[in-house]
């Protein structure tokens, strides 16, 4: 059953358009690939000449609200889960990341747009068990 | 240049996410959640960065120096192996937990989410994590 109350479609393409124009210069201009957690990841074996683009890139991630914020409202945000499952998934997202080699964006933007099968098959996965994980906690576990 | 870039392309990553309501880990998880309440939204946001993308990567591919005359940096690797069905995996559980995964975390966190940056700090521990264990067995191993 579509939930025809938060679906946004025109703003989720616009985003997806932004986000692809950002990730498809990146790759142009710099010639390397916008994946948030390979650029992160990075940053943990520092190589001469090799820290500054990614410490932008992730100042601009940033920044990008506090920007946002000076011409549009920004949407409200909601959390649900509370501090504890945010530690354990913020530790499963860091370990499973690096381990992957790439997440929603490295794999699921770039990696599927440069029709890579491994990123094609990271992005089943990781698609797979994200919906298998909020399908028991949600409708086993009611959470 | 090169940094300068680097900081307007996170830039308009990030306005992406924002715009597109990624940032936001409800939004998300009404993706996941299937047998529920369904909202589409992140299937078009895909599609949206994909479709640009494909273009703009098809370009990519087949220069040997950026626009800015450095080396280009794109994956070679074609190996499946089991480390990137493990690792994602293992993401993809974490993501359905909280909603967060790496880009849209750094966002709300800018958007000074208090729980935000709670998950970045797991997050970066997690990477870390990863570092010493593949330290550890490039040494031993």
């Amino acid at each position: 059953m579509i939930d025809w109350a938060h679906f946004t479609p025109w703003q989720a393409l616009l985003g997806g358009v932004l986000i692809g124009a950002a990730a498809g210069l990146f790759a142009l201009v710099n010639g390397r690939i916008a994946g948030i957690s390979g650029i992160l990841g990075g940053l943990f074996r520092p190589v001469a000449g090799d820290t500054g683009w990614r410490l932008a890139f992730l100042l601009g991630l940033v920044a990008a609200p506090l920007v946002y914020g000076l011409v549009a409202a920004l949407p409200a945000l909601q959390v649900d889960a509370g501090y504890g499952s945010l530690v354990a998934a913020g530790l499963l997202v860091g370990i499973g990341t690096r381990y992957g080699a790439g997440c929603t964006s490295g794999h699921g933007v770039c990696g599927m747009a440069r029709l890579s099968p491994r990123s094609v098959v990271a992005t089943l996965c990781f698609m797979g068990t994200g919906f298998a994980t909020v399908f028991v906690l949600r409708h086993w576990f009611n959470i | 240049m090169y940094i300068l870039s680097a900081l307007l392309a996170g830039l308009v990553f990030g306005f992406g996410l924002i715009v597109s309501g990624m940032a936001n880990p409800a939004k998300v998880l009404g993706f996941l959640d299937l047998a529920g309440r369904w909202d589409p939204s992140l299937a078009l946001v895909m599609a949206g960065a994909v479709g640009l993308g494909f273009v703009a990567f098809g370009l990519a591919g087949r220069r040997s120096r950026s626009l800015l005359g450095t080396a280009m940096h794109l994956p070679t690797t074609r190996h499946i192996d089991r480390r990137l069905v493990l690792g994602s995996l293992v993401f993809g559980v974490g993501w359905g937990v909280a909603g967060f995964c790496p880009g849209p975390a750094l966002v709300a966190l800018g958007m000074g989410q208090a729980k935000a940056l709670v998950f970045v700090l797991a997050m970066v521990a997690g990477m870390g994590i990863f570092h010493v264990i593949e330290a550890r067995r490039s040494r031993t191993g």
